[in-house]
């Protein structure tokens, strides 16, 4: 995955309303009517966010002139979800060690040779 | 929050993953933990199979670190590093971070807060990627099943507690 695309996959994934219209979205195509049904907010604003959607590859539309729907875009987002995975792998198995080492330095500690900060 | 052992990973403004995890200890501890490379070595290196055999760190303001991680078994390497621009010993760290084989442009920045309450020390890190308003192109791939299901964990690795009411 381009670093370019990563960024912009996390930065339209950042926001609740983006997030909500994706899930919209996995359950099939649909209008920006019917997506802006949910929300408390005009179609402009809904047109905004299907933007910023569109130009991080989330979602593309269809050539029906009249309704344009909106679908889902599958690839960005299963590379932003396989590279967070990862992420968060690393971190849990890390900070477990971690947890065990700090128990053992605070034992050692009690007995004096590890020096306190 | 309070609990120890649950690591937390959540979408922050336009950018920024920022990860909480309580650790049973005193700060002071938790931050030689981060700071010191022969503890660093002991902990940092994620999934069993893999060891840290580099960890340089020159803790100052503009002394700079690098770590190294192979894979015993394979000999994968991945090496990182960065410089330090900020350092409050033991509160705060904030330091500049880049992968070897960047997969984002620029230097990420990370900031380490720790904060103690009764003894167990509150790590919360947080990651800020050099954002770069988008490119063209729509990538076009074929309909790939199981969307929902990797939307799902996406949804449950990133949203917070308050978002997840309103996005769902």
């Amino acid at each position: 995955m381009s670093p370019e695309r990563l960024d912009a996959t996390f930065a339209a994934l950042a926001d609740p309303t983006r997030r909500a219209i994706l899930a919209r979205l996995a359950s099939g195509e649909a209008s920006v009517a019917q997506l802006a049904e949910p929300f408390a907010m005009s179609q402009p604003a809904i047109s905004k966010h299907l933007k910023v959607l569109e130009r991080a590859g989330l979602i593309s539309h269809g050539r029906d002139a009249q309704r344009r729907p909106r679908r889902l875009e599958p690839k960005p987002l299963a590379e932003a979800t396989k590279w967070l995975e990862s992420y968060r792998q690393f971190w849990e198995a890390s900070f477990q060690r971690l947890d065990a080492l700090l128990d053992g330095l605070q034992t050692t500690k009690k007995k004096g040779r590890y020096p306190k900060h | 929050m309070k609990e120890t052992g649950t690591l937390k990973i959540a979408a922050h403004g336009d950018l920024e993953l920022v990860m909480t995890r309580v650790l049973n200890a005193p700060r002071g501890l938790v931050f030689d933990a981060f700071t010191k490379p022969e503890l660093v070595k002991r902990w940092l290196f994620g999934p069993d199979g893999w060891s840290m055999p580099v960890c340089e760190i020159d803790l100052r303001v503009g002394g700079s670190y690098r770590y190294v991680w192979r894979h015993d078994r394979n000999g994968t390497e991945m090496g990182m590093g960065g410089v330090y621009r900020e350092i409050v010993i033991p509160e705060r760290l904030v330091s500049t971070e880049k992968f070897d084989e960047a997969w984002y442009p620029g230097e990420a920045v990370g900031t380490v807060v720790f904060v103690e309450q009764a003894g167990k020390t509150t790590v919360t890190q947080t990651v800020r990627y050099n954002s770069r308003e988008t490119r063209d192109g729509v990538l076009k791939s074929p309909m790939e099943s199981g969307v929902a299901a990797s939307y799902d964990r996406l949804e449950a690795l990133l949203a917070s507690p308050e978002q997840r009411g309103k996005a769902s």
